[in-house]
Order: C-alpha cells, then structure tokens, then sequence
C-alpha cells in the first residue's frame, strides 16, 4: 500500500515539474527561471524521501534530501545575491557617470 | 507494535489510521502543488508568478512531507522515531528558508527594475508580448 502511494504520488510530482520546466525554458527574465529553479530543488527534495521509501531505505535518504534541501537554499541566496549586486554595480556605473558629466 | 495498530493493520482496510491520515495530507499537498504549477503557467506577471510559486510550493512541500513522515512510521520504534524527527527537522528548515529565498529574490528583481504589471499593460490586447 505504502509502495503504490509512493509511485502515484512520485508520478505525479514528477509530472507537474513539467510546468516548471516550461516557466524554466521560456521564462522572460533571470528571476522567472531562477523562480523555477527553486521550485524544481525543493521538490526534489521531497522526491528524494520518495524514492527513499521505493527502496526502503528512507533512513538513508532522508539525509540527502536534508543535504539537498541546504543547498537549494543557498545556491537561491548566492544567486538573487548575485543578480543584486549587479544591478548595484549598474547603479554605481551611473553614478559615476553623472558625476563624470557634472565635472 | 501496539496491538491497537496490529489490529487496525489487520482489520478494516488494511491500513493504520496514521497512514490514512498520511496519505490524506500528501494528496492535499499535490493539489496544493497543483495550483503552484498551474500558477506558474497562467500569471502573467514576475510577481504574481512569485506569489503563487512562493506559498504554494512551501505549503505543499510541508504537507507532503509530514504525509509522508506518517506513511512511513509503522512501528513506534526508535529509529522510526528518529525518521520522523528527521522529516519534521526538513519541514521546519523550509518552513523558514523557503519564505526566505522567495524574499530574497523577490528583492534582486525589484532593485533590478522589473516592475509589476500596471493597468496601462492590462489595457494592452492579449496575447502580445511587450
């Protein structure tokens, strides 16, 4: 019983990460497709802990979605922190310019 | 195992109440998934694609894995105690950091000049871009 509700239930979650692909693929910006990367990483993280009970061996896999699941979170972090400071350096381009323009 | 749950096992539909109860809240976790996804397809904005991506991937992801948290915990032994204490230590990580990286990046768009949807694009025709 405990092994069907696992296929049905990794099934399925596996077929509505296919939106998230679309949004992934044809996303206008950085952040859409950030955005579904995200989404995608935490439920994989659950997915892990399904494949875990196909194999009876949760106990083992539950430490890798544990794993899995620290590093969505930083790698999201690292990444929004990285699109910040960009548009914080177009910022300071700016600046330096009109002072540039001033003098 | 406690004969309550042995009887239970035995008896009725074959299935331990925590299991039912597990099973419940992982299918009200899919749905919940569901309109996640269906979200990300059909809004038309960053924002609003957050909003929908943002709670109701963490919401489903806490649902499923309590679910599932109960599903697997047959016997009140130690280690499936130390399972779900597990489990439970993966809802409680992204109850805090899901909301938080949804911030976060939220915040990278905004100072990156994406601006929301306004009523002069909702008065644009349908269906074209830009």
């Amino acid at each position: 019983m405990s092994e069907w509700f696992a296929i049905v239930m990794g099934s399925a979650l596996f077929l509505l990460m296919i939106p998230m692909v679309y949004r992934l693929w044809v996303g206008p910006t950085a952040f859409d497709r950030m955005l579904a990367v995200n989404v995608i990483g935490t439920k994989t993280a659950v997915l892990l802990v399904i494949i875990g009970t196909l194999f009876d061996r949760v106990d083992m896999f539950v430490d890798f979605a544990i794993a899995y699941a620290l590093l969505n979170f930083v790698a999201s972090i690292v990444v929004s922190r990285y699109l910040n400071r960009t548009s914080s350096l177009r910022e300071m381009e700016r600046k330096a310019k009109a002072k540039r323009a001033k003098a | 195992m406690e004969p309550v749950i042995a009887e239970a096992v035995q008896s009725g539909g074959g299935m331990a109440p925590l299991q039912l109860l597990g099973t419940i809240l992982g299918i009200i976790g899919l749905i919940f998934f569901f309109g996640s996804a269906v979200g990300m397809i059909r809004f038309p904005d960053f924002y609003s694609r957050m909003h929908a991506a943002g709670k109701g991937d963490t919401l489903s992801t806490m649902l499923m894995l309590i679910g599932f948290g109960l599903v697997t915990m047959e016997d009140f032994s130690v280690g499936s105690w130390l399972l779900f204490v597990k489990l439970m230590a993966i809802v409680l990580f992204i109850y805090i950091t899901s909301p938080t990286s949804t911030h976060a990046l939220m915040r990278a768009a905004f100072e990156d000049e994406e601006m929301p949807l306004d009523e002069k694009d909702l008065k644009k025709p349908v269906g074209k871009k830009k």
